[in-house]
């Protein structure tokens, strides 16, 4: 990748986390520099939800540190929160605003500047075909077109970090193909990309992560 | 302060299409005030005595009705996680929602209840200090509403819960709100219940979005 490499690595030391008192993961070390893309595996409950969350700030760790080169992300929780777009398990969807109401909201949110936002909503409507659905209410979606909805936050307002926690649910193969191509572009402009899947994401050179019940291990993915 | 009006904004919109929450707040308002003259019998005399404490009883379980809507809704899909991860101070979101929560509710409340006061028998002398008490005593109101409504997320049966938490911290607003109305009719000055209710209201701005901001973040742990 020849990104343009302005941003500090955001990397994580040691992290661990207890949920309902039982250890999801301990000593986690993971590392993420401008452009690259960082894959979580693992099968179920073994905390890669419970990472992204963590990695957002939405959960404290149980041990470990997470910084932005040598910066906690703790220390100024609000900047941390500006570069970083969370995309979660549910689609944050309100029933009776349409999808670009829906959509302007975010935006605005970590866009302050008003025209700039909504040209991006625009941008990111059409980027995933949504321009035709951009007067319909949020409850006449389908559950594809609500997830889309919600993945086309990340380029509503631009930030570095991405955190998707299994962003491919819901979606059909042709808009899979889609989101493949914002990551590839996100990264090309520097951004980073943390995702955690089941399903195969194509996404070059990423690195990965395995997430067993305790042990973890960090490995090159050869691609 | 532009994420602020955003909020307020959403919220607002959000309550004007979905519609029956603050109509609902007002009829039970309403409803409730009505009753007691069936209650109690009609005689002028004793609604008149009892009109102030039953005005601002029933406001207080009326809106203390559509706090399970403060948060529950955004906690449910989602958004909530989006809204603490919002760049700004996670009690600018909250101080903005209460703000939303109070023009949809506290609002309508207190332009009803002078109309109720009359059906009361409330002598008119009381008339101009209960709607001061309901400006400065509603928001309070949904001041302290909203740390209730943050911490019975993820509760089950929320709402009765939120009263058992809620209702003992309104006490305070009751005793001064009527106390100044009380005061206002029997010809003396309401000026000091006047003040601490304000003082209350100034207590709760910074003291209810911290409290909140905090119980939101434990809810989404």
């Amino acid at each position: 990748m020849n990104a343009p490499n302005d941003l500090p690595p955001f990397t994580g030391h040691g992290l661990g986390c207890i949920r309902g008192g039982r250890v999801v993961f301990a000593g986690l070390d993971f590392s993420v520099a401008a452009g690259e893309a960082l894959v979580l595996l693992g099968p179920n409950g073994s905390g890669k939800s419970s990472l992204l969350r963590v990695m957002a700030g939405l959960l404290k760790p149980a041990a470990g540190k997470l910084a932005w080169g040598a910066v906690s992300t703790q220390a100024e929780p609000e900047i941390h929160a500006a570069r970083t777009h969370y995309v979660g398990h549910h689609d944050a969807i309100k029933p009776v605003l349409s999808v670009a109401e829906n959509l302007r909201f975010w935006a605005r949110l970590h866009e302050p500047d008003a025209a700039r936002a909504s040209d991006a909503v625009d941008r990111s409507l059409s980027r995933f075909g949504l321009a035709h659905l951009r007067d319909i209410p949020g409850k006449m979606l389908s559950a594809g077109q609500k997830r889309r909805t919600n993945l086309a936050r990340l380029l509503a307002a631009p930030s570095p970090l991405w955190l998707l926690d299994e962003p491919t649910t819901a979606l059909d193969r042709h808009n899979i193909k889609v989101l493949e191509g914002v990551f590839a572009d996100h990264r090309a402009s520097g951004g980073m990309v943390v995702l955690s899947t089941h399903q195969d994401v194509d996404l070059p050179g990423a690195r990965t992560v395995h997430l067993d019940d305790f042990g973890i291990e960090t490995e090159e993915d050869p691609a | 302060m532009i994420r602020f009006l955003e909020v307020v904004r959403r919220d607002l919109r959000l309550a004007l299409r979905q519609g029956s929450d603050s109509l609902m707040v007002v009829t039970f308002f309403v409803l409730t005030v009505v009753l007691f003259p069936f209650g109690i019998g009609p005689e002028a005399g004793i609604l008149e005595r009892v009109a102030a404490g039953v005005l601002w009883v029933t406001a207080l379980l009326a809106s203390m009705l559509s706090l399970d809507r403060l948060f529950q809704t955004d906690y449910e899909d989602g958004s909530l996680e989006l809204l603490v991860l919002t760049p700004t101070s996670l009690m600018v979101v909250v101080l903005a929602k209460v703000l939303a929560h109070w023009l949809t509710t506290g609002l309508p409340l207190l332009v009803a209840a002078p109309i109720l006061a009359v059906l009361l028998h409330m002598n008119s002398d009381g008339f101009a200090v209960l709607m001061l008490t309901m400006l400065i005593g509603t928001p309070v109101l949904s001041l302290i509403g909203a740390i209730g409504a943050a911490l019975v997320l993820g509760a089950r049966r929320g709402g009765v819960l939120v009263s058992l938490l809620i209702l003992p911290l309104y006490v305070p607003v009751l005793i001064f709100g009527v106390g100044a109305i009380d005061a206002a009719v029997q010809g003396l000055s309401a000026e000091p219940h006047l003040l601490i209710l304000a003082a209350m209201l100034a207590a709760c701005l910074p003291l209810a979005p911290w409290a909140t901001s905090a119980a939101l973040r434990q809810a989404l742990e």
